[in-house]
Order: structure tokens, then C-alpha cells, then sequence
């Protein structure tokens, strides 16, 4: 197993990082607005594959963490008047905290009932807010991080900054979890997952360990989830839906659910989809129905397909540097 | 009708669990396979029954291979492996345990005859037909997937370890069982088995493996007369 | 006391339907231990095809059994051509027990966006003779209607006709039997991969019955089925997932509770309420009500 220190790792991810940064100059806004949800959706499907690919634990319900940091942070910006990037660290604080109480009622379940409870949550959690006038009901909350630096130039446009800072936090999110999983605690869940009853025998605090990869999953989920508010510009409870939550878990199989790196992956494949198919569905002539089921149609069957002919991910070896190199 | 096994070769993962195994049952023989702890004889029964896949060499019933084939349909052909531990469904009853050896069966009639029989052979079963199996005593329960066993109408019966956790008098009853059903029916039998005196005690034959080859065979009079094989495999 | 008594039977028909949800998803967890996740999105298509032969033949009575059918066979389909598969390629690897949970999220999103694609995203109406008016008893109309009559009707059948098969028949052994030990089944001549379809099939109709009974009573669009998603399977957790019983009093406790919620506190905490009550229970008894043996048992 190849192991960088985390010095290297790190220069070498600035280094792509300022790549993207320096070419997301020269592509539309367009593509400034995708590259930004590709980078927030591999930040989420980076805490599935923690939490899933790692620690074995199996959660529906990571659209309702992002949802507690995105309202956190929105609230955090609004009524406390914190600047944004701080109001983010609160949004990942926030998914922590809530991770962490699920985590602890999670530790008990296994299987089904830790996907059904998180199942609930999913549709739970988000609907919360219609019951609650600061949580702004249905419209939701506006949130806006103002303009790009003045010291970017005018040229700067206000997607290709929310790309900037979806980057620059997506790296510092890989670095970190990176470091994380080679230390005992990687391996400690990586124990776990593989069999739970041999872990606890050899010394492994399951409960403890679980606990902690939900926290810290959830913690990812709501750094994510303030992001994903920054792009959107709102909260609200339809921005958290079921679906989220699915489509997280079928980012993180589609690369192989414990491969890091193949979380950029993933989310490049959920964001091309929708692209994709409408594309092709204009091209056959295409009416409202084709549009609007199409990409849940692919997705589906690439969900199904991987599963079945892949299940432990597909090969990826151009992501050696950031995977694993043994599965 | 015979049982015959040539240079069997089964792979458990990397390890050879059967290694160039070949021997010859007759019907209405009951051999037993003798080995210590790990020797390979449940991997051969599981094999023979279609629970596990077979590396290569032959393996034949009634001159038709039984390689490759599913255990559902194996039963239909009359061989019939009572697995080792018990093999009773505890969530089911004793009645329920019972049905279920003739779950694939037609013949009415013919079920409702062998359940009369095997519920004259072990009476305890008859008394607790209502109960769960998993109320039942090791050697009750022993009773219970024999007679289920039975109610398939085998034609080559497969026993792993019966005695296993049994007290001796228990063991005795059962293996007493066993030669009659044999004798009265017929039945082609292979026991594996650790307890070696009271197998040999009424086997026609044994066979040793040791990690999965086979060490010797002849008739249980001869095995149980040589000095070497008693004290290496008899204790004593 | 009149609000009491009309919540109870707004929370009894809803608990029909959910029983019937919760009843194919036991179904499936029993005979393959997985949790389809795609119980809903079969029934929703089922629904549709139901639909069609409504349509076509202008009876309602007659398109049930092809809903019924068309349940079944959806049902059967998604086992033997992906499930089955997928547990055989899946099995010894550390994928194994998540592997089904995508899958049939898979099916559960294929199945809706089929929907879609080809009959749109807009409501339809599947209409049926009953009246999803509300009884009339003296001057009150009660929250009850001939359609609701017809919805708890429907789930006590098909519960029954499940419970006999289960008890009475070969068939129901085996599937039994298969469910709990299926190395010991197969010694025993049980074709358990046949029985495990056939119980994917048994769980398809029971959607389907659940799909085309409630359908009529709102609208039939892809995602009309979507609290049942939820619902169904919040029910049979809470109802322990081991037994049929506790299939059908999960749900109807949830439906009860639902219903409870839903007329003293709001419409809106619907969805957070399932959550809270399958907090409660779980905490309360990790396995479900009914279920067996401790929390790791999955």
C-alpha cells in the first residue's frame, strides 16, 4: 500500500486545485455552476464513503445532515451576522452535532433499522422547518454570500467564486478525511466494517468507533450542506428531499463506496447525467415526460449496473494518488 | 446401485480440503469415514450433496454424476445429507420439521407410511410433535432430522457426526436406529464420524482421510484389529 | 368525541394500507433478508398498469386482479433478474449487506421515472365505483367512506389469505422454512431460489392491493405513492420485521398515530411524526415490537 506523507498529499492536491481554479477562468458560467455542484456533491459523497465505505454503517438520510448545516449556516449569516466562511464551520459544527445524536441511536441498530431510522429522518428532519416561522416555513431562508472579493477583479464573476470556494473546501475536506483513514482510526472502522464481531473481540470499541464515524460523517455532510446553500442561494425544506439522499448513496457506489478519490468521480457522473440526458433527449425529440424522467431512468440503471457487475467499484487507477490502492 | 468416488479434489478457498480421494460404496453398505477434527470429512459430505463445488474428479450414484447439481435436486434422487449440528429448523415445530422431508414429495399416502415409521422408531418424537423444535433435547433433535431424513425415502442416506454433544446412551439408541432403518430398507449409508468404536460397531467398512486424502479402508473387523489404527484413531 | 371516533377511522384506513406495505416488506425481509426498498415503486407501477385496464375495460372490480397480477410478476422479475444475481456475486464480500439496500433504490428510482416516462408526471384519476365520499350518519358525514370501507376490507383478506397460506399450505412451509434455514431447506428437497421468487411475488400483489385500493381515493401520479415509501417501512420496523402480525399492527399503529397527529397538532409534522414515533419505539425495543433476539440479529 503506497503511503504519501500528508505533505505531499496536500501540495499535490493545492496543485490541482489551482489548476481548476486558474481553468475555471476560461469556461462558461455554466460550467462554473456545475463545477461548483460537482465539488459540494463529492464533499457529500466523501461522507458516505466514510460512513458507508469505512465504518459499514448505512445512512438514507445524509440530504437531512446537509439540511442542518445549510440552516445553521444560513441562520448563523442572517441573525447573528457571521461572516460566511465562519458561518460554514458552523453549518459542519451543526451536522456534528446532529451526527453525533444520531450516531448514538444509530450505534444500537443494524441493517435495516438504521436504514429505515435514517429513512425517516430524510423525510423528517427537512419538513421540520415548515412547523417553525424561524426556520422560514416553506419558502425558506435566503442566503447570500455577497460578491467575490473586490480584489479579484470585476471580471470575477459571483458562480465562478462559489467554485473557488467549493474547491479550496472540497481540498482541505479530502486532505483531512485522507489523513484520517490511514491512521488506526481508518483502520479501526475498516475492521469494523469487515467484521464487527471479530473487531469487538480483538479490542475495538464499536460503539465508540461508530459513533465517531457518524459524527465526523455528519459533520462533512453539513459543511456540505452550507455549500450547498451558498450555491443555491436559499434554504428550504425541497432542497433537502429524499432524493438527496439517495443520490448521495448512489454517488458512492457508482465509484466504489470505500474509494475516497472516487468521490469526485461520483459526483461528476451525478452532476453529467441530468446534462447528458437532455441533451440526448432534445436530440430524439424529446416531450416534458422524456425530459423530466430520463435522468432518473440512467441513473437508475447505472446505479443498478454498477451494483451488479462492479459492486466493489470500478477500477480506478488515475485516482491512485487519492484511493486507496488496495480495496 | 453404488456410490462411487474417483480422485475427488475439492478447494476450500486455498486449501485442498480433499486431496485425490477415491473410494466405493455397495449398496446397502454402511461405511464410515473416520478422521480427527478437520480431516476433511464434513467438506466431503458437503460436496457429495451439492453444498459445495468440486474441483475435479468423478463422483457417481447409480452411474450418473452427482457433480455440479443442487442439493434440492440431489434429493430427488435419493441421496438425502442430514448436516452436521442438528439439523433441525427451530423456529419450526416437530410435526413441521417432519412434513418438510416430505415437503417435495407426491405421494401422499406414502409420507403419512413413513412418518408412522419413523415416529415407531424414535416415540419421543411422537410426543412432542406440537412443540418447537427447538424445545427439544440434543439427541431428540438428532431423532428429529434423521426421521425428517427418512421421510424422503433415501436411497443413500449421508450422517454427519450424529453423536456429536450426545450422551453415550443416546448415542448408542441412535446408532441402533440406524443399522435397523438400513437393514429393513435397504439403505446405502456413509457416517462420518469422530466416535470411531461405536461407528465401527456398526459399519461394514471404514475409511480414514487425514487432511483430505485417504489414509486406509477396510472392513471395521480389520480396522478395529489393527494396533496402529487403534491407537492413532480409537485411543486406545 | 365525535373528532376521537373520526380520527380512529381515518387512522384505521390509513393503517390498512400501510399494514399492506409493511406486510410486503416482511414478506421480502423474510424469505431473502433484504429490505425492499423498492416495495413502493413496484406498487406505484402495478398501480399504473391497473390503471390501463381500468381504462380500457371500465371496471374497476376487473382491473384489480390485473394490478394484482401485474404486482406479482414486477415483483417476481426484480428477484430473479436482479436481486438474485446480486446476492450471488455479492456473497462473502464486504459489499454483501449493502449491496441489496442499493439495488433496490435502484429499482425503487427506475421504476418512478418509468412511470413517468411514459405516463407523465401529471395526476390521473383512477376511478372506482365507491364513493371516496364519507358515510353519512344521521346529519354528520364521518371521515369514512365506502373506498376506506373497501381499503380495510381488502387488508384483512389479503392478511388472512397470507396467514392461512403460511399456516395451512406446503407452500407456506417452505417458504418458512427457506426463510429461516434454507441450507437445511435444501437438504430437505426445498427449491428455495423458486420459493424465495415466489415470495417476492407474494409481496408484489400485497403492494399492488395496497396501491390500487388507496389510489382511488387521491390521485395516481409517479409519486403518489411516496408517504407509503416511508410509511410502509417505518411500519414494519416498528412491527419488528420477523412476523406478519407485526406487519399489520405496525401499521396500523402508525397509521392510528398518524391520524392522531394529524388532527391535533397539523398537517405538516406528517412526516417528522413517522420519524419521532420510529425513534420512540426503536429506543424503547431496539428489535420492533414484535421482533426477536437482540438488535444484531439483521
Amino acid at each position: 500500500m503506497k503511503h504519501k506523507s500528508p505533505v505531499i498529499r496536500l501540495l499535490l492536491l493545492i496543485l490541482i486545485g489551482a489548476a481548476l481554479i486558474i481553468g475555471s477562468g476560461y469556461v462558461d458560467q455554466l460550467r462554473s455552476y456545475q463545477g461548483a455542484q460537482v465539488a459540494i456533491f463529492a464533499i457529500a459523497i466523501s461522507s458516505i464513503v466514510l460512513l458507508t465505505g469505512y465504518s459499514g454503517q448505512i445512512s438514507l438520510g445524509h440530504g437531512a445532515l446537509m439540511a442542518v448545516g445549510g440552516y445553521a449556516a444560513v441562520l448563523c449569516q442572517s441573525h447573528l451576522h457571521i461572516p460566511y466562511p465562519f458561518a460554514f464551520l458552523i453549518g459542519a459544527l451543526a451536522g456534528g452535532v446532529a451526527g453525533f445524536l444520531l450516531g448514538i441511536a444509530a450505534a444500537r441498530l443494524r441493517g435495516p433499522y438504521l436504514a429505515g431510522t435514517t429513512l425517516a429522518l430524510a423525510v423528517g428532519l427537512p419538513s421540520l422547518a415548515n412547523q417553525f416561522h424561524i426556520l422560514g416555513g416553506e419558502q425558506g431562508l435566503l442566503f447570500d454570500v455577497g460578491n467575490p472579493p473586490a480584489s479579484l477583479g470585476s471580471d470575477f464573476t459571483q458562480y465562478r467564486w462559489f467554485f473557488v470556494v467549493a474547491v479550496i473546501a472540497a481540498i482541505l475536506v479530502f486532505w483531512l478525511l485522507r489523513n484520517l483513514l490511514s491512521t488506526r482510526y481508518g483502520r479501526r472502522w475498516r475492521a469494523l466494517r469487515a467484521n464487527p464481531t471479530a473487531a469487538a473481540l480483538s479490542g475495538i470499541n464499536v460503539a465508540q468507533a461508530k459513533v465517531l464515524a457518524f459524527t465526523l460523517s455528519s459533520t462533512v455532510a453539513g459543511l456540505a450542506g452550507s455549500l450547498f446553500a451558498m450555491l443555491l442561494g436559499l434554504v428550504a425544506p425541497l432542497a433537502f428531499t429524499l432524493t438527496l439522499s439517495f443520490t448521495l448513496v448512489t454517488g458512492a457506489v457508482l465509484a466504489g463506496v470505500s474509494n475516497l478519490g472516487g468521490s469526485i468521480v461520483g459526483a461528476v457522473v451525478l452532476v453529467a447525467i441530468p446534462e447528458l440526458s437532455n441533451t440526448a433527449a432534445t436530440h430524439f425529440g424529446g416531450s416534458d415526460k422524456v425530459t423530466a424522467n430520463l435522468p432518473g431512468v440512467i441513473t437508475s440503471v447505472l446505479l443498478i449496473a454498477t451494483v451488479l457487475f462492479v459492486p466493489n467499484g470500478p477500477k480506478l487507477p488515475r485516482m491512485k494518488f487519492l484511493a486507496r490502492t488496495r480495496q | 446401485m453404488t456410490l462411487i468416488i474417483e480422485k475427488l479434489h475439492v478447494q476450500h478457498g486455498a486449501i485442498t480440503a480433499i486431496d485425490d480421494l477415491s473410494f466405493t460404496i455397495n449398496q446397502g453398505e454402511l461405511v464410515t469415514i473416520i478422521g480427527s477434527n478437520g480431516a476433511g470429512k464434513t467438506t466431503l459430505l458437503r460436496a457429495l450433496s451439492g453444498l459445495l463445488p468440486v474441483a475435479g474428479g468423478r463422483a457417481e450414484w447409480k452411474d450418473k454424476s452427482i457433480l455440479g447439481e443442487r442439493p434440492e435436486d440431489l434429493v430427488r434422487r435419493g441421496i438425502v445429507h442430514v448436516s452436521e449440528g442438528k439439523a433441525v429448523i427451530p423456529e419450526l415445530s416437530v410435526a413441521e420439521n417432519l412434513e418438510l422431508g416430505g415437503i417435495w414429495r407426491k405421494d401422499k399416502r406414502d409420507i403419512a407410511a413413513a412418518t408412522a415409521e419413523v415416529l415407531e422408531l424414535f416415540p419421543r418424537l411422537g410426543e412432542r410433535m406440537k412443540q418447537g423444535a427447538d424445545t427439544l433435547s440434543g439427541g431428540e433433535r438428532q431423532m428429529l432430522a434423521i426421521g425428517r431424513a427418512m421421510i424422503a425415502r433415501p436411497e443413500l442416506l449421508l450422517l454427519d457426526e450424529p453423536s456429536l454433544g450426545l450422551a453415550p446412551l443416546i448415542i448408542d439408541q441412535i446408532f441402533a436406529a440406524v443399522d435397523a432403518l438400513r437393514h429393513r430398507l435397504g439403505l446405502t449409508v456413509v457416517l462420518v464420524e469422530q466416535n470411531a468404536m461405536s461407528a465401527l460397531s456398526i459399519a461394514d467398512r471404514g475409511i480414514i482421510i487425514n487432511l483430505g486424502q485417504l489414509v486406509i479402508s477396510g472392513t471395521s473387523a480389520d480396522l478395529l484389529n489393527d494396533p496402529a489404527l487403534r491407537s492413532a484413531y480409537l485411543g486406545y | 368525541m365525535q373528532i376521537f371516533f373520526n380520527t380512529i377511522l381515518v387512522g384505521l384506513s390509513s393503517g390498512a394500507i400501510y399494514a399492506l406495505m409493511s406486510l410486503a416488506i416482511v414478506l421480502v425481509w423474510r424469505s431473502t433478508r433484504v429490505v425492499n426498498f423498492a416495495a413502493a415503486g413496484q406498487a406505484i407501477l402495478s398501480t399504473y398498469i391497473g390503471y390501463e385496464a381500468m381504462t380500457r375495460m371500465h371496471n374497476y372490480w376487473l382491473s384489480l386482479p390485473v394490478a394484482i397480477l401485474a404486482g406479482a410478476l414486477i415483483s417476481a422479475l426484480v428477484e430473479a433478474i436482479i436481486m438474485r444475481p446480486l446476492a450471488k456475486r455479492t456473497k462473502g464480500t464486504p459489499v454483501e449487506s449493502i449491496a441489496p439496500v442499493i439495488a433496490t433504490l435502484g429499482v425503487l428510482g427506475g421504476i418512478r421515472s418509468l412511470a413517468g416516462l411514459i405516463w407523465g408526471n401529471t395526476f390521473l384519476q383512477y376511478t372506482s365505483p365507491l364513493s371516496s365520499k364519507g358515510y353519512m350518519i344521521g346529519h354528520t358525514t364521518i371521515p369514512f367512506s365506502p373506498q376506506n370501507a373497501a381499503i380495510v376490507v381488502g387488508a384483512a383478506v389479503v392478511l388472512l389469505l397470507f396467514a392461512a397460506l403460511f399456516k395451512f399450505t406446503r407452500l407456506g412451509l417452505a417458504l418458512r422454512a427457506a426463510s429461516f434455514q434454507p441450507e437445511i431447506s435444501r437438504l430437505s428437497g426445498v427449491r428455495v431460489d423458486r420459493v424465495r421468487t415466489i415470495g417476492w411475488a407474494f409481496a408484489g400483489a400485497a403492494g399492488a392491493v395496497a396501491g390500487a385500493l388507496v389510489t382511488p381515493t387521491t390521485y395516481l401520479s409517479p409519486n403518489s405513492l411516496d408517504l407509503l415509501l416511508v410509511s410502509g417501512f417505518v411500519a414494519a420496523v416498528i412491527g419488528g420485521l420477523e412476523s406478519l402480525i407485526g406487519a399489520v399492527v405496525g401499521g396500523v399503529v402508525l397509521g392510528v398515530g398518524f391520524a392522531f397527529i394529524l388532527q391535533y397538532i397539523g398537517t405538516s409534522v406528517t412526516f417528522s411524526a413517522a420519524f419521532i414515533i420510529l425513534i420512540i419505539v426503536l429506543l424503547i425495543r431496539p428489535q420492533g415490537i414484535f421482533g426477536k433476539g437482540s438488535s444484531r440479529e439483521a
